[in-house]
């Protein structure tokens, strides 16, 4: 079967990014800013950036390139005995799907309430109450939530048009209009955000440096962490949309440029957020808001903010939950691209028969998280499968590519397509860096999870939702892995070949 | 906001959006977009 190709070099760019950029970058990024030494942190952040964020781009551009296939053919065409690998991280992707398009799901449905500000006074109170459903524990499902299985339904049939349609005039298309869309819409957001009275306050909170926090270790393995998560790495997405490039394409300057990008998004989102928090300190008597990060600071506190503004309310609320609604869609249907590959390549089946069945069998499992428990289930599986998942994935992959395979080999594969060379450089941070920074997060997780549940949660919800989640994607992985391909030919093809 | 938290902002835009924008221009130089 021949592969399909992306139109044109912006196409695969704009989806790489839009792939990276997620809602991570605009709750998690400025929070972590913030937190780890303001305008300082930045310093760790570009290191990492540099030594692993970019360097490990390259690595997965490189290998979806040279293999032409989905992440389990590309580790099956390097030794078969690693396929699991490749099943491992497109599971991780079938976790994050599920929980990913509730959220999505949750920000469809703030565009609505928008309009009227449905949220009232107390929106913390409106988040978890009457939209959630919250139940009192994470085994008390409290039913489906209406307005929320309406709205995931409806992400999930925006995936399946995309994915239907195919690479080129689906994912490509759709990553054209939602990222520049995605840029305009967050511009007019900071601009109101920073014409607010309060602003510099909330600006001078995030960047002002403390140094002293870039002596703290632990400042720079968040530092790593932040780059890690928020690029797409580890999951099998970058392999997945790298294979689509054609046989002539830079690899090397398309990771500059998705790295750089995916930042640059996330201090544009750092200077509206922060911005509005600074208008709600400047009206709140200098206190500062209570949710700073995640899902509360998007539904909850930015809400009140919208409350407070002296005009636009309506506009900017309908312009935030959009921005939160296409960072979201990019991601989701990247993630959603792996398993249709995956599964495509294994069983040797049209990619639109692979489109519809994932489609109604992942939206099936996604209706859980929207239940009254789903904030509980979601938060617990999303803490499990991206410490002990996606980081650790990640540390296997550098260490079986950069370790038990040459690197010199990828690097004489990509170097002579790519606009510049990076030398010695990448296959030392391959080998080295990211291996040890990737390790010390996980000896950190494996020690704070053994000594304490995550998030305060009792035994039963973690090993259910955390635990048996983590460990049964890996065992599932192992036995896909071993599992044969329906058209064997397509493990001895090249690049030349399809 | 201080000198600091300026200088701060500036690296960061620049850094990200200058980078991003290097990088463009040499894929334009080579006629490849």
């Amino acid at each position: 079967m021949k592969r399909e190709t992306w139109g044109s070099r912006a196409g695969f760019i704009m989806a790489a990014v839009g792939s990276a950029i997620g809602l991570g970058n605009i709750w998690r990024f400025p929070y972590m800013a913030f937190e780890n030494g303001g305008g300082a942190f930045l310093i760790p952040y570009f290191f990492a950036l540099v030594t692993a964020g970019i360097p490990i781009l390259i690595l997965e551009f490189s290998l979806g390139h040279k293999s032409k296939g989905s992440a389990p053919l590309t580790f099956a065409k390097l030794n078969k005995n690693w396929e699991w690998l490749g099943w491992w991280q497109v599971l991780i992707s079938f976790v994050i799907a599920v929980y990913y398009v509730v959220i999505i799901g949750w920000a469809i449905s703030y565009i609505g309430y928008s309009f009227t500000m449905a949220w009232g006074d107390d929106t913390t109170a409106f988040f978890v109450g009457e939209f959630l459903g919250l139940t009192d524990g994470p085994f008390q499902l409290g039913g489906f939530r209406g307005v929320i299985v309406a709205t995931t339904v409806l992400a999930w049939l925006i995936s399946f048009t995309v994915l239907y349609a195919g690479v080129k005039a689906g994912i490509e298309k759709a990553n054209k209009i939602f990222m520049p869309l995605l840029i305009v819409i967050l511009l007019i957001v900071m601009i109101r955000g920073i014409t607010l009275p309060g602003a510099a306050d909330g600006l001078e909170m995030l960047f002002k440096p403390d140094f002293s926090k870039i002596l703290d270790g632990r400042v720079w393995v968040a530092a790593y962490g932040q780059i890690f998560f928020t690029l797409s790495i580890a999951f099998a997405i970058m392999i997945t949309y790298s294979s689509y490039l054609p046989k002539k394409s830079d690899i090397i300057n398309n990771a500059f440029m998705t790295g750089l990008l995916n930042c640059g998004f996330s201090i544009l989102s750092g200077i509206a957020i922060f911005s509005i928090l600074g208008y709600m300190m400047h009206t709140g008597g200098g206190e500062l808001p209570g949710n700073l990060s995640g899902v509360f600071l998007a539904f909850a506190t930015i809400p009140q903010a919208i409350n407070q503004l002296p005009a636009l309310q309506v506009v900017i609320g309908v312009l935030f939950f959009l921005s939160l609604t296409f960072a979201g869609l990019s991601s989701f249907i990247s993630i959603n691209e792996v398993l249709v590959s995956s599964f495509t390549d294994k069983l040797n089946l049209p990619r639109r028969k692979v489109v519809l069945w994932y489609t109604i069998i992942a939206g099936l499992v996604s209706l859980i998280f929207t239940t009254g428990a789903g904030l509980y289930v979601l938060d617990i599986a999303d803490y499990f499968v991206n410490q002990f998942g996606v980081a650790m994935s990640g540390l296997i992959e550098v260490i079986v590519i950069g370790w038990m395979f040459k690197l010199v080999t990828l690097r004489e594969h990509f170097e002579p397509i790519s606009d510049f060379n990076v030398g010695k450089w990448w296959e030392f941070t391959v080998k080295f860096i990211t291996p040890i920074i990737l390790g010390i997060t996980a000896i950190q997780n494996f020690y704070s999870n053994f000594t304490a549940n995550y998030g305060g949660y009792a035994i039963g919800p973690t090993l259910a939702y955390g635990w048996a989640v983590a460990v049964g994607i890996l065992i599932i992985g192992i036995i896909l892995g071993k599992s044969k391909w329906k058209d064997a030919s397509i493990l001895e093809q090249t690049a030349e070949d399809v | 906001m201080s000198v600091g938290a300026v200088i701060f902002m500036i690296f960061g835009l620049l850094l990200t959006w200058g980078g991003a924008a290097v990088c463009i221009s040499i894929a334009m130089r080579k006629r490849d977009v």
